[in-house]
């Protein structure tokens, strides 16, 4: 029972000799919760899985067609496992908090709710980053076994330029649904959200550009997917480019995750 | 020492808390008592930052729960038990908090042995808990950082009477090494056995606080006594010549009267009793008069 002895106190309590918690302590913390469940481990694993499928699936196909296919061919192919799961992940980093209603003992523990929510933020980064390290690996080997078992020459064709617009692409799908995350504070709201976003709405944005001419003209500015695709097809960035993508982030990336922030920071956490 | 000063929080028309003020003394075990919905949470929920006040603050030893660094290890917070992620083990659940307030994992060994959840029990998941482990679990989590003030949201939910007994133990032996807790419950009988003090809130305002001794003096049908005697009959007419007003009550008597005057009436009169005791009903009594509006008004 010493165990829970109080010490001897008066009537003030003494935090002279008690530092904040540190940053670093609580970005470890919330990395740790991402895979402390089954249901976030086998979100992680099957990210992983899934990305080495489509690219599997992507080898066989084109060794018994006899393509030629190159190595941004394959990441360019992970736009369709780590591309989708990452924003879920980024997603869940957030309202898994609400749903499970875990917010109240992280809260109670770090009453610093700008810290906790940058901890996450962090977290999202970083996993953001190891998807792509693994993604470049995973698309290596494929790319190797290419050269081994079909008849095609080999090409290496991933620039640093390239590189880096992929980690830029995945670091901001994560972040979109973080800030989808944070605006709804509900998981399966915020996942239908971006499924609307990403599969939807760039299609309604397509159609409206043909048929309306004035729509045709704002459209790169609106859509930020679309403000994306000189990230992964190969083609860069040119200026007026980066401003469509900076312009289109402002209304999909940076105002939901304002309005969000600021939501989560004044939130009553029950 | 938890002081609460003034607090007030309405929710559009309504106030769900209404300028409550109230002190926790280090060294003793504060009942927080009320009916469901008459703001205990919202109070405690106000205590450590998870809502703001409309009005008025609450300081633990005299800093706001938000200016305490790392308050975890000076402040222990049970607000729900079912609060946490059900697909995390018990165990896990300990670990997290322990690594958030920078504590070396035997400290959970340590809290779960306390609250005596076996290993097996730790490595189950939450969803597998009954309501009684994930109090158990809840008060190691409130426990871990060694805290000094101990904030409770009825913590004797869904324990066994065995588990209430346990907790009552836990938490006197806190309270006389020092510590201050403050813990809420809408059943009386809980927090009369635990409590040293008792702050009773109705629709979000204090109606009455003190001991039990003080809070008894001042309810309603006080002042009488519950009498089984080998031949109730003798003393009911010892007693009624007396002057004192006298009923019969299951086996026995109630008596209009102290405790100490029916003794000595059976004294004199050389009566054996089998049973002397205040009708304590009287602070259940207070209890549901203070509380509800609506019997006040069908009492007037």
């Amino acid at each position: 029972m010493s165990a829970t002895a109080a010490p001897g106190l008066g009537h003030a309590l003494d935090i002279s000799s008690t530092s904040p918690t540190p940053f670093s302590r609580l970005v470890r913390v919330e990395l740790r919760k991402t895979w402390d469940t089954r249901a976030g481990l086998w979100l992680l694993v099957c990210t992983a899985l899934l990305t080495a499928a489509v690219m599997v699936i992507q080898l066989a196909v084109v060794v018994v067609q006899d393509l030629q296919v190159s190595y941004n061919d394959f990441l360019t192919s992970t736009n369709f496992s780590i591309g989708l799961l990452l924003p879920i992940i980024g997603i869940l980093l957030l309202t898994s908090e609400w749903g499970q209603r875990t917010a109240m003992v992280t809260f109670s523990l770090e009453p610093r709710r700008p810290h906790v929510i940058a901890a996450k933020f962090v977290v999202g980064i970083g996993l953001a980053v190891a998807a792509v390290v693994i993604a470049l690996g995973l698309a290596a080997i494929c790319n190797a076994l290419y050269g081994a078992l079909g008849d095609q020459p080999v090409v290496w064709d991933q620039s640093v330029e390239q590189t880096a617009y992929f980690v830029l692409l995945q670091v901001v799908g994560m972040l979109t649904g973080f800030a989808f995350a944070a605006l709804l504070l509900n998981s399966p709201a915020a996942i239908v959200l971006y499924m609307v976003y990403s599969f939807v709405l760039p299609g309604l944005f397509a159609l409206g550009a043909a048929l309306i001419g004035w729509f045709e003209t704002i459209q790169p500015w609106i859509d930020f997917n679309y403000a994306q695709s000189g990230l992964f097809d190969g083609s860069g960035m040119s200026g007026s480019e980066w401003a469509h993508f900076a312009v289109s982030g402002v209304i999909w990336l940076v105002v939901p995750l304002t309005i969000g922030i600021v939501r989560v920071l004044r939130a009553e956490v029950k | 020492m938890i002081t609460v000063e003034g607090l007030t929080r309405k929710y559009g028309s309504f106030t769900a808390v209404d300028n409550v003020s109230f002190v926790c003394q280090p060294g003793r075990v504060t009942g927080f008592l009320g009916p469901n919905g008459a703001g205990k949470t919202t109070t405690m929920r106000i205590m450590v930052g998870l809502t703001a006040p409309t009005a008025g603050r609450v300081t633990i030893g005299g800093h706001l729960y938000q200016d305490i660094p790392n308050p975890g290890r000076h402040v222990g917070v049970l607000l729900d038990a079912s609060a946490q992620h059900a697909g995390r083990t018990g165990r896990e659940i300990l670990e997290l908090g322990a690594r958030t307030m920078g504590l070396d994992n035997s400290r959970v060994d340590a809290m779960l042995e306390l609250v005596s959840l076996t290993p097996a029990e730790s490595k189950r998941r939450l969803r597998n808990y009954s309501l009684g482990m994930k109090q158990r679990l809840g008060i190691a989590h409130a426990l871990l950082g060694d805290p000094s003030v101990l904030i409770l949201d009825e913590p004797a939910n869904g324990l066994d009477p065995a588990g209430i007994r346990w907790m009552r133990g836990l938490l006197k032996g806190y309270a006389e090494r020092g510590g201050t807790v403050l813990l809420s419950s809408h059943l009386l009988n809980e927090v009369e056995l635990i409590a040293d003090e008792m702050i009773l809130i109705g629709h979000g305002k204090i109606v009455a606080q003190g001991d039990k001794k003080s809070l008894l003096a001042g309810a309603a049908g006080s002042g009488s006594t519950f009498v089984t005697a080998l031949d109730n009959q003798a003393l009911a007419d010892a007693l009624t010549a007396k002057g004192f007003v006298v009923a019969g009550a299951g086996d026995g008597l109630r008596v209009e009267t102290e405790p100490v005057e029916v003794g000595r009436t059976a004294a004199e009169k050389a009566i054996v009793l089998t049973d002397l005791r205040a009708a304590d009903g009287g602070l259940e009594d207070l209890f549901l008069e203070l509380t509800s509006d609506t019997q006040r008004e069908g009492l007037a």
